[in-house]
C-alpha cells in the first residue's frame, strides 16, 4: 500500500504534466500532421490517467477507438487536403496575449471554482478499495445491457446517422460519366428548346435573324440551328 | 494522496488549452477541430473523476456516450470541411466569413 | 281629420316635399314643372298661415302647442318635435309664406334661362321650409334646427353661381361668420338645458323666475360671475348677432349680395336675418329678466343702425345701398328689443320685410332690364322708361323713411317714442342714434332714387350705351309681385297698428312692470285717438323734418347741384375713406384673424407635422433604426473565433457568479 501511495502521486504527476505538454504543442503548431500527431500523445497520457481512476474499459476504448479512429480519421483528412503551410502564421503572436490572458483567466476562475476548496481531499474522501476481482468492463456491461440498454441502442443508430450524413456530404459521384439527369431533365422550358422566326419572303441576307449557334441557350442543341418555323 | 481537486485542475487547464486554441489560431480550421476534442476530452476526465471518488458508475456510462457523439460529430465536421476546402481551396479560418453580416 | 295639427305639418311638409320633388326630379319634371310645384306648395302654406292667423284671431284659443313626435330619449329629457302656435307665430308665418310666394312668381322671370333653374327652386323652397321650421317650433332644438337649416340655405344661394369667385368667397364668409354666433348660440342653449334641464318652450318660461330667484350663477375664472340668466340671453343674442347681421358679425351680409337678387329680397332682407329678432321676440320671458342683456342688445343695435347706415351712403352698387339699408334697418329692430318694445320691434320686422323686399325686387327689375348693370352711376333717367318700377320703389323709399302714412312710418315712430322713454342706461345713445339714423336714411335712400330714376342732368355726362336707349319696363312676371308688395307697403302700417294695441300679442311675449315703455305708448295711442291722429301728429313730428332734410339734400346734393357730392367728398376726404372701407372690419378680419389663422396652420404644418411628426417621428424612428441595425450588423463578423470568444466570456461571467456566490 505505501508503495502505491507513494508511486500513485509520480505517475499522476507524469502523466498530467505529459498531457498538458501535448495539448500545448497541438495549439503552437504549424504543421497540422504534427498538430493531430500530438494531439494522440494528449489522449494516451489522459488513457493513463483514467487508468489510474480505476476506468479500465473507458481508458482502453479511449486509445483503441478515439486514437485508432477517430484521430486515423483526421490524418486521412489533413493529409487529403493538400494544405499550404503558412511558414510563420502571421498574426500569431498578435492574438496570443490576448488569447493566453482570457484562457488564463478561465483556468484560474476554473480552479476557484473546483479547486481544493471545493472538493479538496477533506471533504471529498478517496474512495473505498473494492475487491481484488473487481471488473469494471463486467459492471459497465451489466449497466448498458439492463438500465442503459435503449441509450446504447441508439448510439449505434446516431453513429449509422453520421455516416450517412457525412457520406452525402461529401460525395460527389463518378466523374467522367454522361448519366442523364432526371432533375435536369424535368426543369427544361420550352423557351430553351424552340424559338419561332417570322420572316418574309423577300427577305435578305441580312434581315434574317440570327440562329442559334451549337451550344447556346439551355440544354443540348444538336445540330447548329436550323430554320425555325 | 492524490485528491479529487487534482484531477479537476488538471481538466480544468487542458480545457482552458483548448479554449485558447480556438481563437488563438486564425489560419488551420483543423486546429479547431483538435481544439474541440481537446475540450471534449478535459469534460470527459472531469466525468472520471468524479465517478471514481463518487462511487459512482454513471458517470463512466456518460463519458462513453460522450465518445460516441464526439465521434460522429468529428467525422461530420471533418465532411464539412472536405466540401468547404473543395469550394474555397483554402482552410483558413479568415477567408470562412460568409455569414458576416 | 283636418284639425290644427295635420294644418301645421302641411304648412311645414309641402315646401319640403316641393322642394324635393324640385331638386331631385328637376331634369324630369322641367322648368314648368319645378317652378309649378314649388309655387303651389308655398300658396298652400301661405293659405294655412292666413287660416291660421284668422282661426287665432277670431277663436278662442290663445295658442296651440302641441308636441308630434318624439325625435329622441336621453336619461335627462326627450327631444322633441313640435309646434308652437301662438300670435307671434302666425305673424312671422304669414310674412314669410308671403314674401316667400311673392319671391317665387319673381323668380320665375328673373331666372328665366338659368341653367340651375330648378335647382333654385329647390333652394328657396327648403328655405321656406326651414324658415317655418324655426318659427313654428316649441323647442330650443327644433329652433337650432330652422336656424342651422336657413343659414345653410344661405350658403347654398349665395354661391349659387359657383363659378363665379367672388360668390364661393362670400357665400364661406356668411357662413363662417353665421357659424361664429352659432358658437354663441349652442352655449346659449347648453346653458339653458343646464339651468332648466329641459328644452321646453313652455316648462322654460314657466321656471323663470324660480330660476332667477335661486340666483344660480356661472362663475369664470378670474373672479367673473354672472347670473345664469345674463349668461344665457347674452349667448343667445350672439347667434342673433351673426343670424341677424349686427356689428361685429355684419360683415357678410353686404357680400351676400353676390347671390341673385330674389334672394337678396327673401333671405337677407325679410326672413332670415329676422331669425334673430324673432328669437328674441319669442325668448321674451327669458330676456326681460336680465338687464345686462337688454342694455347690451341696445347698445350694439344702435350701433349697428349709426355706422350701418353711415356706410350706404357712399355705396355705389345698387344691391349694397339697400344691403346697408337692411343692416340699418335691422339696428332699429334690436334697439326696440332692448327698450322692451318687442311688440314694436316685430311690428318694424312685418312692414319692413314688405317694403325691404320690394326694393330689392325693383332694384333686379333695373339691374334685369340693364342687363345685369349693377352700379348706380351707370343707371339714370330711368323714370320714364320704367314707370312701374319707378313708382313701385317710389312706395318703398318713402316707407323706408317712414314717411306718415306709408307703413313704415308707424313702426319706426313708435321705436323712437319706446327709446326715447325707456329708462335703460344706453337709452340716451341709442334716441340719439335713431334720431340720426331717420336722417341717414332719408339720405341714402333718396340718393339711390334720384341717381336711379331721376339725373337727366347726368345723363349727359354719363356715357350713355345703346342699352340705355332701348331700355323697357320689366315683363309682367317681375312687375306683378313689386305691385303685390308696394300694397302692403302702402297700408299694412296703417292697418296694424291699432290690432298691436288691442293686446295683438296676448302673452306671446312678456314685459315686466319695470320696462313700460311699450304700456305707455299703449296708453298714449288710446289717449291721442288712433291712427289718424297719430298721423296727424307725426306730420309735425321731429322724426318726419329729419326725413324732409333728408330728402332735401339728397336732391340738392344730386340733382340741383350735381357737383355738390364730389365737394363734400373731397372736403371730407378722411371720413369718406373711412366710410368707404367700412370701418376695416373686413380689413380686420382679413389681415388679423384669417391671415392669423392660414400662419397658424401653416406654423402647425411645418413644425408640428413635417418636422416633429413625419421628421422626428416617422423618418427619425426609421432612420434611428436604421441606424441602430448598422451597429448591430457588426457583431456579426462571420469568424469563428469571434463567436468563439464571446462564448467563452459568457463563460467566465458564469465562473465568476458560481465564485461570487
Amino acid at each position: 500500500m505505501q508503495n502505491i501511495d507513494k508511486v500513485q502521486p509520480l505517475i499522476f504527476y507524469a502523466f498530467s504534466t505529459l498531457a498538458i505538454f501535448a495539448a500545448s504543442m497541438v495549439v503552437i503548431s504549424k504543421n497540422p500532421v504534427r498538430a493531430v500527431l500530438f494531439l494522440v500523445l494528449t489522449f494516451f497520457a489522459t488513457a493513463g490517467l483514467w487508468m489510474l481512476l480505476e476506468a479500465e474499459f473507458l481508458a482502453v476504448t479511449l486509445v483503441l477507438v478515439y486514437v485508432g479512429a477517430v484521430m486515423v480519421l483526421f490524418l486521412f483528412v489533413v493529409m487529403m487536403l493538400d494544405v499550404e503551410l503558412t511558414s510563420v502564421r502571421e498574426g500569431f503572436a498578435r492574438f496570443l496575449p490576448l488569447g493566453l490572458s482570457v484562457a488564463a483567466l478561465v483556468v484560474i476562475g476554473l480552479v476557484f471554482a473546483v479547486g481544493a476548496k471545493q472538493f479538496g481531499p477533506d471533504i471529498v474522501p478517496a474512495p473505498i478499495a473494492h475487491a481484488a476481482n473487481f471488473s469494471n468492463v463486467g459492471q459497465l456491461g451489466i449497466l448498458f445491457y439492463t438500465h442503459f440498454l435503449y441509450p446504447f441502442e441508439l448510439a449505434g443508430v446516431l453513429l449509422l446517422v453520421a455516416i450517412i450524413a457525412a457520406i452525402s456530404l461529401t460525395f460527389r459521384g463518378r466523374r467522367g460519366t454522361i448519366a442523364p439527369n432526371p432533375a435536369d431533365q424535368l426543369k427544361v422550358r420550352k423557351e430553351d428548346r424552340v424559338k419561332l422566326f417570322s420572316f418574309s419572303r423577300e427577305a435578305g441576307e441580312e434581315e434574317m435573324p440570327r440562329l442559334m449557334r451549337a451550344g447556346e441557350s439551355t440544354g443540348r442543341t444538336g445540330d447548329g440551328g436550323g430554320e425555325g418555323i | 494522496m492524490i485528491a479529487l481537486s487534482d484531477y479537476l485542475v488538471v481538466s480544468a487547464i487542458l480545457f482552458g488549452i483548448g479554449v485558447a486554441g480556438l481563437f488563438i489560431n486564425r489560419k488551420n480550421v483543423i486546429i479547431l477541430l483538435l481544439c474541440i476534442e481537446l475540450i471534449l476530452l478535459s469534460v470527459s476526465t472531469n466525468f472520471v473523476a468524479f465517478s471514481h471518488f463518487l462511487n459512482d458508475m454513471m458517470g463512466q456510462v456518460f463519458v462513453f456516450f460522450i465518445l460516441t457523439v464526439a465521434a460522429a460529430e468529428s467525422a461530420i465536421g471533418l465532411a464539412i470541411l472536405v466540401v468547404m476546402f473543395r469550394q474555397k481551396k483554402t482552410i483558413d479560418v479568415e477567408e470562412m466569413n460568409s455569414l458576416k453580416g | 281629420m283636418v284639425n290644427i295639427e295635420t294644418l301645421c305639418l302641411a304648412v311645414v311638409l309641402f315646401p319640403l316635399g316641393a322642394a324635393l320633388i324640385a331638386g331631385l326630379l328637376g331634369r324630369y319634371i322641367g322648368v314648368k314643372g319645378a317652378h309649378s310645384v314649388t309655387i303651389f306648395a308655398v300658396s298652400v302654406s301661405f293659405i294655412i298661415s292666413l287660416y291660421l292667423s284668422y282661426v287665432l284671431y277670431t277663436g278662442d284659443a290663445t295658442s296651440f302647442n302641441f308636441n308630434l313626435y318624439t325625435w329622441g330619449r336621453s336619461a335627462h329629457t326627450d327631444f322633441q318635435v313640435g309646434f308652437l302656435i301662438d300670435r307671434l307665430t302666425v305673424l312671422m308665418m304669414s310674412v314669410v309664406t308671403f314674401v316667400a310666394w311673392v319671391v317665387h312668381i319673381y323668380t320665375v322671370g328673373y331666372m328665366h334661362q338659368d341653367p340651375g333653374y330648378q335647382r333654385f327652386f329647390c333652394y328657396i323652397s327648403l328655405f321656406t321650409f326651414g324658415m317655418l321650421t324655426l318659427v313654428m317650433s316649441n323647442n330650443f332644438l327644433q329652433l337650432f334646427f330652422g336656424w342651422e337649416m336657413v343659414g345653410l340655405m344661405s350658403y347654398l344661394l349665395i354661391g349659387f353661381w359657383f363659378n363665379k369667385k367672388t360668390a364661393i368667397v362670400a357665400n364661406l364668409k356668411a357662413f363662417i361668420v353665421n357659424r361664429i354666433g352659432d358658437f354663441g348660440f349652442i352655449l346659449g342653449i347648453a346653458a339653458v338645458f343646464y339651468c332648466f334641464g329641459t328644452l321646453d318652450y313652455a316648462i322654460v318660461f314657466a321656471q323663470v323666475s324660480n330660476i332667477v330667484s335661486m340666483e344660480q350663477a356661472f362663475t369664470f375664472s378670474a373672479n367673473i360671475t354672472l347670473p345664469a340668466i345674463t349668461f344665457i340671453c347674452l349667448a343667445l343674442f350672439m347667434g342673433a348677432m351673426g343670424k341677424s347681421a349686427q356689428i361685429p358679425l355684419h360683415v357678410w351680409l353686404p357680400d351676400s349680395m353676390e347671390g341673385p337678387t330674389p334672394i337678396s329680397a327673401l333671405i337677407h332682407a325679410a326672413t332670415m336675418v329676422t331669425a334673430g329678432v324673432f328669437m328674441v321676440a319669442r325668448l321674451s320671458p327669458l330676456f326681460e329678466y336680465s338687464d345686462v342683456a337688454l342694455n347690451f342688445i341696445l347698445v350694439i343695435g344702435s350701433l349697428t343702425c349709426l355706422l350701418m347706415g353711415l356706410v350706404g351712403i357712399v355705396e355705389n352698387d345698387i344691391k349694397r345701398i339697400i344691403a346697408y339699408s337692411t343692416l340699418s334697418q335691422l339696428g332699429y329692430m334690436m334697439t326696440a328689443m332692448g327698450v322692451s318694445a318687442y311688440p314694436i320691434g316685430m311690428f318694424h320686422l312685418t312692414t319692413h320685410a314688405f317694403f325691404k323686399a320690394l326694393l330689392f325686387l325693383g332694384a333686379g327689375s333695373v339691374i334685369l332690364a340693364l342687363h345685369h348693370e349693377q352700379d348706380i352711376w351707370k343707371m339714370g333717367g330711368l323714370r320714364r322708361k320704367m314707370p312701374i318700377t319707378y313708382i313701385t320703389m317710389l312706395i318703398g323709399s318713402l316707407a323706408l323713411i317712414g314717411f306718415p302714412l306709408f307703413s313704415g312710418f308707424y313702426s319706426k315712430d313708435l321705436i323712437i317714442e319706446a327709446v326715447k322713454i325707456s329708462h335703460l342706461p344706453a337709452a340716451g345713445f341709442a334716441h340719439f342714434v335713431v334720431l340720426g339714423s331717420v336722417f341717414i336714411t332719408a339720405l341714402y335712400a333718396f340718393r339711390l332714387f334720384f341717381v336711379v330714376f331721376h339725373t337727366k342732368a347726368r345723363a349727359d355726362k354719363n356715357i350713355i350705351t345703346h342699352l340705355h336707349l332701348h331700355v323697357h319696363e320689366s315683363p309682367a312676371i317681375i312687375w306683378i309681385p313689386l305691385v303685390l308688395l308696394a300694397i302692403p307697403s302702402l297700408i299694412a302700417g296703417a292697418f296694424l297698428v291699432e290690432p298691436l294695441f288691442q293686446d295683438f300679442f296676448q302673452g306671446a311675449i312678456v314685459m315686466h312692470k319695470l320696462h313700460d315703455g311699450f304700456a305707455v305708448l299703449d296708453r298714449d295711442f288710446k289717449a291721442r285717438g288712433g291712427v289718424i291722429s297719430m298721423t296727424l301728429h307725426g306730420l309735425r313730428s321731429l322724426p318726419f323734418c329729419l326725413g324732409i332734410a333728408g330728402i332735401f339734400t339728397a336732391w340738392f346734393c344730386y340733382i340741383a347741384r350735381p357737383g355738390m357730392a364730389e365737394i363734400i367728398q373731397k372736403r371730407l376726404g378722411f371720413l369718406y375713406r373711412i366710410l368707404k372701407a367700412q370701418y376695416g372690419f373686413n380689413l380686420f378680419n382679413q389681415w388679423l384673424l384669417a391671415r392669423g389663422m392660414c400662419g397658424l396652420g401653416s406654423l402647425f404644418w411645418r413644425f408640428g407635422d413635417m418636422w416633429l411628426i413625419d421628421g422626428v417621428g416617422v423618418n427619425g424612428l426609421a432612420r434611428s433604426i436604421e441606424k441602430f441595425s448598422q451597429t448591430l450588423r457588426r457583431i456579426q463578423t462571420g469568424y469563428l473565433y469571434h463567436y468563439a470568444f464571446v462564448m467563452i466570456l459568457g463563460f467566465l461571467c458564469l465562473i465568476a457568479i458560481v465564485i461570487g456566490v
